[in-house]
């Protein structure tokens, strides 16, 4: 891990998301007039220090991969504004934003859509140097050649087509197209989740590495908690296009509390058969996004909603020192001088 | 993994050689199952046959298109007499003619021959015009989508729901008619005479490419759709590519085999076009040999001179059958689905 010694927050920030927002239109009738928005993003905040990787967690469809794509520029945002080393990204065109994204890039969940299929795998690490000028023919050749190599691949891989190759090796060639440019941080969307569990450690490892050598910022998205907690120095936890809890790992697997992530937490599986724990068994599906509920997103299913929380939606509070949560429960159990303690102990 | 990629009794060579080179592979492993396609071989031998045969006309034609001998006309040489016993009462017999004379006494074979000219070049500039026309449209209305695509596609609709023989029958009759005899000097006069220079081909190719794109616009816009949301073509945007290059690097290559066997399958319309509209005489101006026209002379004799109308009809139809099995070839071969089935 490499930690810059000035532990000043704003120092050493790289990443200041603030209050992003993502609408998607519904259009239909006639004149497909928007009819409704879907709330993908509905307001986001999170920073993410130099070096560090902060986990994105969340169910299906709750805006987690919206949020990386969005931050690169890869859909546009319907508000909020992203700073990269101060920079706002939402600001930037042209040659301005070609620069800025030699220093973003992002690692795909697909290793099979993520590589074109007519490149050989060099040329496709080789683009982005081409399109940024960088360095002669020669040195783009070896700049490739050894950025393979960071990743496990040999020299005469490169002239291979991406057929030719596993899930495991293709997500490596991703992570080395991602890394050929030098950038600062890159968005890990799921990398991990399409390959099988030999293959997730081997990748995860090769990500660590790199991040230590090249003192790497991930945010990495991710729905299989194990992974998160593998990686993350930091866990952001979504709820429907909102962040419901935003902790370091270890005190958010230690003490979770909002409902939500308790929930989470206690569907870890853990590998003993004769470990009895107290599971908390979400009743209902996730609400569309299309008609949120009212107050918190979460109430329709939370085992402890409150009426405050049908009525209004829970700010996101800072409990204690780096640990923020937006739930009625924690906010009006501080106020009355309560610990902001964990309703279940999901880890024995 | 150096183990795991010898197993699978692939070459591997080191060495600095440039990445690109072997690029074609892909397409050499499409090439590989091509040949192994008899249908599609024989296919492509015929079109080869056929062009050389179109160019190096004047050397294997044993008369001229359109020198008449008037008291050779519709003689018949001996062995289709053989064939169709019925014409021995009334023709007359001339083994100078390999497959007999028409009604001016002009050698059948040698305007076959010729007329291949014709059929090959609408063959070729037919995919020619609406590949390129088809494809631009097609690529500008898929890549930008939205209100682009839409009012591009609706444009698309209104000129795909007209009837595409009347609206090319209707073209070539404004065109002849109109600009028949213009004043020396304007566009339409250029325009006409540049046409009789091709021996009427110019309109035709005109018609064709104005209809023939629509076509190819839409599969062309299906195409890009389809990969436009794939992810490699995201990454390509994450490392800063511009909108042309994404077209070209990567949107291009990935859909240009469903292109070529959609236009290649196309290609016996085309023909059978000029064929019909030199048929119905809006086609390639007299003498110029084309077998559309050929048959529609034949057609008035074809109770007594059969081989006037079988001959023309037989190329027509081998040509035909030839793009098509050259067509089914290259889907199979090029077909995702398939790779690596065989």
């Amino acid at each position: 891990m490499v930690t810059t010694l000035n532990n000043q927050t704003n120092a050493n920030e790289l990443i200041r998301v603030e209050n992003l927002k993502k609408y998607y239109p519904v259009r239909g009738g006639v004149l497909q007039r928007v009819v409704a928005w879907v709330q993908a993003l509905d307001g986001i905040s999170f920073t993410i220090r130099q070096g560090e990787t902060l986990g994105l967690v969340g169910e299906s469809g709750c805006g987690k991969s919206t949020v990386g794509r969005t931050m690169l520029r890869l859909t546009e945002p319907t508000g909020g504004k992203v700073f990269f080393d101060g920079q706002d990204v939402f600001t930037l065109r042209g040659e301005e934003l070609k620069k800025l994204r030699r220093n973003m890039q992002i690692i795909f969940q697909d290793p099979y859509s993520s590589l074109d299929p007519r490149v050989p795998i060099g040329e496709s690490v080789m683009e982005g140097l081409r399109i940024h000028k960088i360095g002669t023919p020669k040195e783009r050749y070896d700049i490739v050649i050894q950025t393979l190599k960071k990743v496990g691949l040999e020299e005469y891989h490169a002239r291979r087509y991406p057929h030719e190759f596993s899930g495991g090796q293709r997500q490596r060639i991703g992570i080395a197209r991602a890394l050929a440019l030098k950038p600062k941080f890159i968005v890990c969307d799921e990398p991990v989740s399409a390959l099988d569990v030999s293959i997730q450690s081997q990748v995860l490892n090769i990500l660590k590495d790199l991040q230590e050598e090249f003192g790497l910022t991930y945010l990495f998205i991710a729905h299989n908690l194990s992974v998160v907690e593998h990686i993350s120095d930091r866990v952001a936890v979504m709820y429907l296009g909102k962040i419901v809890e935003l902790t370091d790992r270890e005190e958010l697997f230690r003490n979770p509390l909002h409902p939500y992530t308790q929930a989470l937490m206690s569907a870890i599986p853990i590998p003993d058969p004769k470990l009895k724990r107290e599971r908390i068994i979400l009743k209902g599906d996730v609400p569309s996004p299309l008609n949120p509920p009212s107050g918190c997103r979460f109430h329709p299913r939370c085992p402890f909603a409150m009426d405050v929380c049908r009525m209004e939606e829970p700010p996101l509070v800072e409990v204690r020192p780096g640990h923020q949560a937006a739930c009625w429960l924690i906010s009006s159990k501080e106020k009355t001088g309560e610990s902001g303690s964990t309703l279940l102990k999901p880890k024995a | 993994m150096a183990e795991q990629l010898q197993a699978l009794g692939r070459k591997t060579t080191a060495g600095g050689a440039p990445l690109t080179a072997t690029r074609e592979s892909l397409w050499k492993d499409a090439l590989r199952r091509l040949v192994r396609n008899r249908a599609a071989v024989v296919g492509g031998t015929i079109i080869v046959i056929l062009i050389l045969a179109a160019v190096f006309a004047p050397f294997i034609a044993p008369y001229t298109y359109d020198g008449q001998i008037l008291k050779d006309q519709n003689t018949v040489p001996q062995w289709i007499l053989n064939l169709f016993p019925v014409m021995k009462n009334y023709a007359k017999i001339n083994n100078n003619y390999l497959l007999g004379a028409d009604y001016v006494g002009r050698d059948l074979f040698s305007r076959i021959v010729y007329g291949a000219r014709v059929s090959l070049t609408v063959a070729f500039i037919g995919p020619i015009i609406s590949l390129i026309i088809g494809v631009i449209y097609g690529s500008i209305s898929g890549f930008f989508g939205g209100r682009v695509d839409n009012i591009m596609m609706r444009i698309v609709d209104v000129l795909y729901g007209f009837p595409t023989l009347l609206f090319i029958i209707l073209l070539l009759a404004f065109f002849r008619g109109t600009l028949a005899r213009p004043e020396p000097g304007t566009f339409s006069y250029s325009i006409s005479q540049l046409d009789a220079q091709m021996g009427g081909m110019l309109f035709i190719f005109i018609g064709i490419g104005l209809t023939a794109w629509e076509t190819m616009a839409r599969l062309t816009r299906g195409q890009v759709l389809s990969v436009r949301e794939k992810e490699f073509i995201e990454a390509a945007r994450t490392i800063g590519a511009s909108n042309l290059r994404i077209m070209f690097r990567h949107i291009l290559p990935n859909i240009i085999g469903p292109l070529v066997v959609a236009e290649t399958l196309a290609i016996p319309g085309y023909i059978s076009t000029e064929a019909f509209l030199s048929f119905i005489g809006l086609g390639v101006n007299p003498p110029t040999p084309s077998w559309g026209a050929m048959i529609s002379d034949g057609a008035q004799v074809i109770r007594t001179y059969p081989n006037q109308t079988i001959f023309p009809a037989l190329a027509l139809a081998i040509t035909m059958f030839a793009f098509n099995f050259l067509g089914d070839g290259l889907r199979d071969a090029l077909d995702p689905r398939l790779r690596g089935t065989q």
